[in-house]
């Protein structure tokens, strides 16, 4: 904690607002990605090192490519006229509070629940590959097939538009 | 004097940081590594255009520089004083900021891949648990910073050429990750320092590099083929083929900007090298034992300039291919062996210790290369070569 606690969350707090005021929505993907790595920095920081670099990998080497992918082949990539807030922000400002509630909720009782853990627990990445192929290999597959599942049905839709267009 | 010859930069480090206090000596060590790793790869980089614009002259029948200094050599010095002295044109329409940070961000986040290359016995900056996983996040991120630089461009090729990149480099990374994967199966470690430690031994004279396995010659085969493609190198250099995209997603820059892209790309080919000689080529390990007097940051640094050869050598040599055949090659040939070899890798660590594993893994994977090959050529009628217009 300390200073770099602080600085980390500016910048990660600072990508996520430039996401929502900035009316560019490329400029929103690349905003997104700031706050990606700052949530990567957290796991750094924490000593969560695979965690840290699966963030960068995933979400900075292909969700943020794929979302601007998706941008600027739907033609999203032209600047709104009007303004940029929907008309139904209440309701989102309302939902976004319950759902800070929650998770906040959650963290506070945390402590309680669980009175025993003492200090940080030094998990080492052979530890999580140990994990995720002994004990939670079921997950995995499961999360594996679906992942398969999902590519698969992404190709026949994509095949179908082909074939229409023909 | 053998090991003080070796150790050679850790003694200087030492030395230096042995006249401060104890309690700035972690902080200046690193100092001192990063400034070590900034100067000299920009370095070898100035070098390594001289070479490769001297190597390609001689595939090509010319002669190259040979006005600037003796046989030319002194060629990027005055291409780097042009570079900085030339006007910086932004175009109007231009995302100015983003415009301005693309080639920053991809300078510094390549920089960040040479942290954890281990370029000699105990001459590594961070000795990560993690440290493969932190080379692949680092060569993630220079694909925004590509797409950042052709989009806020406002310029149809640039956009054409980052488009290209963005898909050639993810489509390849796949392949990149899964051949460092098996090197892993085997190692037992994600840590770069204990994968090359792993390779540092021999039986009898010969080393027992993974290059020097049926399914490490496989995996080191379909590296170099991404690595060649996330450096957008030629063959593989349609992001920046000069006749289609007049340079792809750095068309627009100009001076200094334009050097960082340039720079971008040569210190990927080093850390890309560095990365297949610590995972294949038994990092800083003699080629023979009777040669390990030889100081190990020597013979890393050997391996990664004939790897940097190797690249020109192929630049001179291949023609670029087409997006489609690309694309094809990457996920219908290059991607589905690399897993047969991931499948390969995992009967060769549990078929243990002798020479049945050696038939086995080289016959399986001979003969999915050979039924891969048949299968994808099939449809293919290749008749005789004809000459349209060089006849």
């Amino acid at each position: 904690m300390g200073v770099l606690f602080y600085l980390i969350a500016a910048l990660t707090l600072a990508g996520g607002l430039a996401v929502l005021l900035l009316k560019n929505t490329v400029h929103c993907a690349l905003a997104v990605t700031v706050a990606f790595a700052g949530l990567a920095l957290f796991f750094l920081q924490l000593d969560a090192q695979f965690a840290g670099f699966a963030q960068i990998l995933v979400y900075i080497g292909a969700v943020a490519i794929l979302v601007v992918f998706a941008i600027l082949v739907t033609r999203g990539s032209t600047t709104p006229v009007g303004q940029v807030f929907s008309e139904s922000w209440l309701v989102g400002v309302a939902i976004a509070a319950g759902v800070f509630a929650l998770f906040g909720w959650a963290v506070l009782e945390s402590g309680r629940a669980l009175p025993h853990e003492s200090a940080a627990p030094a998990v080492t990445v052979r530890d999580i590959g140990n994990a995720l192929v002994g004990r939670y290999v079921l997950p995995l597959e499961i999360v594996a097939l679906l992942l398969t599942a999902a590519t698969i049905g992404a190709v026949i839709v994509a095949m179908h538009e082909k074939e229409g267009s023909k | 004097m053998v090991t003080t010859l070796d150790q050679i930069f850790i003694i200087l480090r030492n030395w230096i940081t042995g006249f401060l206090p104890q309690a700035w000596r972690p902080a200046v060590d690193v100092v001192l590594g990063v400034v070590t790793i900034v100067c000299l790869f920009p370095g070898l980089f100035a070098l390594t255009t001289v070479f490769e614009r001297k190597g390609l002259a001689r595939i090509q029948n010319r002669l190259g520089p040979n006005r600037t200094g003796p046989f030319g050599f002194f060629q990027p010095v005055a291409d780097g004083i042009k570079s900085l002295t030339k006007e910086d044109i932004v175009p109007l329409n231009a995302d100015a900021a983003v415009h301005f940070l693309a080639p920053v961000v991809l300078v510094v986040t390549v920089f960040m891949g040479f942290a954890v290359l281990p370029m000699g016995r105990n001459m590594v900056l961070v000795d990560m648990d993690a440290g493969l996983l932190f080379f692949f996040a680092m060569g993630a991120s220079t694909e925004v910073t590509v797409f950042m630089a052709g989009w806020s461009s406002r310029n149809k090729y640039s956009l054409l050429g980052a488009m290209r990149a963005v898909a050639q480099m993810i489509s390849y990374e796949v392949v990149l990750l899964l051949s460092g994967v098996s090197v892993v199966m085997i190692s037992g470690s994600l840590s770069l320092v204990k994968i090359a430690a792993a390779q540092n031994h021999y039986t009898g004279w010969l080393p027992n590099w993974y290059i020097f396995t049926p399914w490490g010659f496989a995996g080191f085969v379909m590296f170099a083929i991404a690595a060649t493609a996330e450096t957008n190198r030629s063959p593989f250099d349609l992001p920046e083929g000069e006749s289609e995209l007049v340079a792809g997603y750095h068309t627009e820059y100009s001076g200094f900007k334009f050097a960082l892209f340039f720079l971008g790309e040569y210190l990927a080919m080093f850390s890309i090298s560095g990365l297949g000689t610590t995972l294949f080529l038994g990092g800083w390990s003699a080629p023979f034992s009777f040669l390990t007097w030889v100081p190990s940051w020597i013979w890393f640094f050997a391996k990664v300039m004939v790897s940097i050869f190797v690249f020109i050598w192929m630049r001179g040599t291949l023609p670029r291919l087409r997006q489609d055949q690309l694309m094809n090659f990457a996920w219908k040939f290059v991607l589905p062996f690399t897993l047969i070899n991931l499948m390969v890798t995992a009967l060769w660590r549990f078929m243990g210790e002798g020479w049945e594993r050696w038939v086995v893994c080289t016959l399986i994977l001979a003969a999915v290369f050979v039924l891969m090959g048949k299968v994808g050529m099939g449809r293919e009628h290749l008749g005789p070569r004809s000459y349209r217009y060089a006849e």
